[in-house]
């Protein structure tokens, strides 16, 4: 794992054409391994942020620093979306290897890899179905092992969760945790579920006002492992909520 | 069990056999109807054959040398003609779908010639390659072209822009790896309903091209019809039906292996 965290500074952007920024002089850092939760409504722009941190898109003002590609076989970040974006023409297999093309991995090595995440997300026996044959919680968990298959430093997850049923939900927030204090990685998770993001995350940071900036950062005050209803996390949410 | 297009219908035993029994069924009143057309004389006299002297007819053909030579003769230009028009019509298609500037440059162009029958270029194609396989065979092709080219183009601007944030993401943002990744995966199923239609358009023109006098079974049909004998014409007729037949269920289950991800 890379010594270098994530450093946003004075970070904005606009879309091309338009005269307002989404977000503006937007400041926040995520040490290395370190779980950061990004809050906000819908339309403040959390995903566009998650994407200007993937390089997908350029801000366009600001500095930013990404973790450095350093091992051979990696990735600096990796993207779990919302709506899983699994290839519906390859095998579940091949999804998952999908970001391990032109890493300088040979065939058993990229075999090993996919075995290992697949084995993590406790879905080794599926690796040959096609995407339309599983649940929407298991492709999510596949989306996860697509991401956790190029060890990136950070993971880049835009509300993994929203789409599925609650039981289903709580379930998938548990085994990222115990993905997560294995794997050593950092996280940036978006969501707009409150409880969410104070179960699961490090620190909270909550995105407000237009052009947003961030509102509120702060540790939650509970350690891992937590209970959901533990009052304390609960004052917490309250006051992200009230950030909000 | 398939329909036209190959994909499963839930379908069980009872009502497959009668479905086959009302086919048939089909087929007999329209044999009954044809008799009766001929022994009724609804045409002028001579012009309907007698239905039941088809198999005879068939016979004949084949005894005499001509049907086999002729359907051998007849495939020459298509898969030619059905290659070229494929391929070509494929890779423009694929072209005015990914890249901008050849989308502009060519959009115009496409216009005025897409409007042309390719029988209209018979003319040339006779002055160009006088009566030969390469004659026919770009007839079909300019066919085969359009269909393609639309299939393809459209095809690939369906792709959902999604997958290629996906591809970015996940280091298949060069043109190549996007391409081969998530273009033309994508566009699968459009470009190859494109190309299964292709491959019976092909078969219009070409009967078509040949009664120029290109050797094949349309030269047959027209040179039976000069005498009279109109037997023989049905049997190309039958033949034609039969051969496209074949090519459209090969056709059909390349296209179900390629596409076997589809729910």
């Amino acid at each position: 794992m890379s010594d270098t965290g994530l450093e946003l500074h004075d970070v904005g952007y606009r879309y091309p054409n338009s005269d307002s920024a989404v977000f503006e002089r937007l400041n926040f850092n995520i040490a290395p391994g370190e779980f950061v939760a990004l809050v906000g409504g819908s339309g403040v722009g959390k995903s566009t942020v998650l994407r200007c941190v993937a390089g997908l898109i350029q801000p366009s003002s600001g500095r930013m620093q990404a973790p450095a590609n350093t091992a051979k076989g990696t990735r600096p970040s990796a993207v779990v979306f919302q709506d899983t974006r699994l290839l519906p023409w390859r095998r579940l297999r091949a999804n998952v290897g999908y970001g391990l093309a032109g890493l300088g991995l040979s065939k058993s090595e990229r075999d090993a890899r996919i075995d290992e995440v697949l084995a993590l997300i406790g879905m080794k026996a599926f690796g040959e179905r096609w995407p339309h044959e599983i649940s929407g919680g298991q492709a999510q968990r596949v989306g996860l092992a697509r991401a956790l298959a190029v060890r990136p430093h950070i993971l880049l997850m835009d509300e993994p969760f929203s789409a599925v049923d609650a039981l289903t939900r709580s379930r998938l927030q548990d085994e990222l945790l115990a993905i997560w204090k294995r794997l050593n990685m950092a996280v940036l998770f978006v969501t707009h579920d409150i409880a969410e993001a104070a179960y699961l995350a490090d620190r909270v940071c909550v995105m407000g006002g237009s052009p947003a900036r961030i509102v509120f950062d702060e540790r939650v005050p509970v350690e891992h492992p937590r209970a959901r209803e533990n009052s304390e996390l609960q004052y917490f949410a309250q006051r992200v909520s009230d950030a909000l | 069990m398939n329909d036209s297009r190959g994909r499963r219908l839930p379908r069980v035993g009872p009502s497959r056999t009668r479905r086959v029994a009302y086919g048939a069924f089909g087929v007999a009143s329209f044999i009954a109807l044809w008799k009766l057309a001929f022994v009724f004389n609804w045409a002028p006299r001579g012009t309907i054959p007698d239905p039941f002297v088809v198999p005879e007819a068939l016979w004949q053909e084949y005894a005499g040398g001509r049907l086999l030579p002729a359907i051998g003769s007849s495939l020459v230009h298509y898969v030619w003609g059905l290659g070229v028009g494929t391929f070509l019509g494929f890779a423009v298609g694929l072209m005015a779908a990914s890249a901008r500037w050849f989308d502009d440059a060519h959009y115009m162009l496409a216009r005025i010639l897409r409007p042309i029958p390719p029988l209209a270029w018979v003319v040339f194609a006779i002055a160009w390659f006088q009566v030969s396989h390469a004659g026919a065979a770009f007839v079909i092709s300019i066919g085969v072209f359009w269909v393609n080219y639309f299939a393809t183009a459209s095809g690939v601007r369906d792709v959902d822009p999604r997958y290629y944030e996906l591809a970015r993401a996940f280091g298949h943002g060069g043109f190549i790896k996007r391409v081969t990744s998530i273009t033309l995966p994508g566009a699968a199923p459009g470009i190859l309903s494109g190309m299964r239609t292709g491959v019976g358009q092909a078969w219009m023109t070409l009967i078509a091209a040949e009664l120029l006098g290109v050797p094949g079974m349309g030269q047959e049909m027209n040179s039976a019809a000069g005498v009279g004998a109109y037997d023989a014409v049905v049997v190309y007729m039958l033949a034609i039906s039969l051969i496209y037949t074949l090519s459209d269920g090969l056709f059909a289950l390349i296209e179900n292996r390629a596409l076997r991800w589809r729910p």
